[in-house]
């Protein structure tokens, strides 16, 4: 009992950080920084999905979490190509 | 000949992730037949759709399980104590905010493909460095170095032991 | 057990802080990219663990299915990443981002 409500204080704690780097989101003076803080925001989210699917014993959560990581880094890697040279 | 092995091989890993992944539920053995069946039919597509990217370049010799068990000494042995070593150190530069950067350039004489992914990922992830280019032909590394302490650093210098790792372990 | 789910739980969560500071407190954008890929993937990986501690010790199916899809994200965002930051470093020099007070640049030399 007490070690599901820590898994999800943990999440907690992570989703505050998500909210601050969503800070360097929004101020970021260039398009890179935006794109490093949507990066670092995809890992605690990665985090967080797998905490709270711990804490509340939904398995399907978990499984998002995954697809969601596969997901993100291919986000990444197109944010970064069109950073490289436009859209094309 | 050479093209179905490729296409057995990719199927053979695609369908172990895919048993992994949906392992606890079921009644048929520790899977349920619906799994087994629907696995068998993604992993096939899976395998005639990238068969060659995963083989291109000798990829078999990936399949050794002595490199595996060299794979993992060095996850849990140098490469994690470098990690925590670089957390520590970011903490540092982001408390006190003293920092050198610059670019430098090295060449550390990895081959493949894969050895270079496996020490451009170790650099990025310990302490002070950040790979940001590599030369496809001529294996140069161009490294984003937090404090820069030689312009022209030997290999050691910027990355430790890791090329010799990286070597042991994928070329 | 629990013990050692809520040192995990601690370390992640003061690693993961660290790099959000790291984010907002850097100069440019390379160094900003040290910070939080260094610092997210380390303290992500110590949350995850946790979860796979939490998984074994409660055990069954349930447990034992936390335990492969905590480990398989572990292996996710290790290799994906650094992979990421990578490209976005990257993208970031050929879009003509200099580095904040660099003391040398061999990759400008080089082009």
């Amino acid at each position: 009992m007490i070690v599901e409500l820590s898994l999800g204080i943990g999440a907690a704690v992570l989703l505050a950080y998500a909210l601050v780097c969503s800070i360097r989101l929004a101020i970021g003076p260039t398009a890179a920084d935006r794109a490093v803080a949507l990066d670092t925001i995809n890992t605690l989210v990665v985090a967080i999905m797998v905490l709270v699917g711990a804490a509340f014993n939904l398995m399907i959560i978990m499984d998002v979490a995954l697809v969601y990581a596969l997901l993100s880094f291919v986000g990444t890697l197109y944010i970064a190509r069109y950073l490289e040279e436009g859209l094309r | 000949m050479r093209r179905v092995a490729e296409i057995a091989a990719t199927f053979a890993l695609a369908f172990l992730v895919y048993l992994l992944l949906t392992l606890p539920s079921g009644t048929f053995g520790l899977w349920s037949a619906e799994e087994l069946l629907a696995g068998a039919v993604i992993a096939l597509l899976a395998a005639l759709a990238s068969h060659r990217l995963l083989w291109e370049q000798g990829g078999w010799r990936l399949l050794n399980p002595w490199r595996w068990v060299v794979f993992l000494v060095y996850l849990v042995g140098p490469f994690f104590l470098a990690m925590a070593k670089a957390n520590l150190d970011v903490a540092y530069r982001v408390i006190t905010g003293r920092i050198n950067p610059g670019i430098v350039r090295f060449n550390p004489g990895l081959k493949t493909d894969a050895g270079r992914t496996l020490l451009a990922n170790s650099i990025t992830l310990t302490p002070g460095t950040l790979t940001l280019e590599v030369d496809e032909e001529t294996g140069d590394f161009y490294v984003h170095w937090i404090n820069v302490r030689n312009v022209d650093p030997a290999p050691e210098e910027v990355c430790g032991p890791f090329p010799r790792w990286a070597k042991v372990v994928a070329e | 057990m629990n013990v050692l789910i809520y040192v995990f739980l601690g370390i992640g969560a003061i690693f993961n802080g660290l790099g959000a500071v790291a984010l907002l407190r850097f100069p440019d954008v390379y160094t900003r990219i040290h910070g939080a890929t260094k610092c997210t993937t380390f303290g992500s990986i110590f949350s995850i663990l946790a979860v796979a501690v939490y998984g074994a010790a409660r055990g069954g199916g349930d447990g034992v299915g936390m335990v492969i899809r905590a480990l398989l994200a572990l292996v996710f965002l290790l290799l994906t990443n650094p992979t990421g930051s990578h490209a976005l470093a990257r993208a970031a020099h050929r879009a003509g981002i200099k580095p904040f007070r660099a003391v040398v640049d061999r990759l400008e030399e080089h082009r």
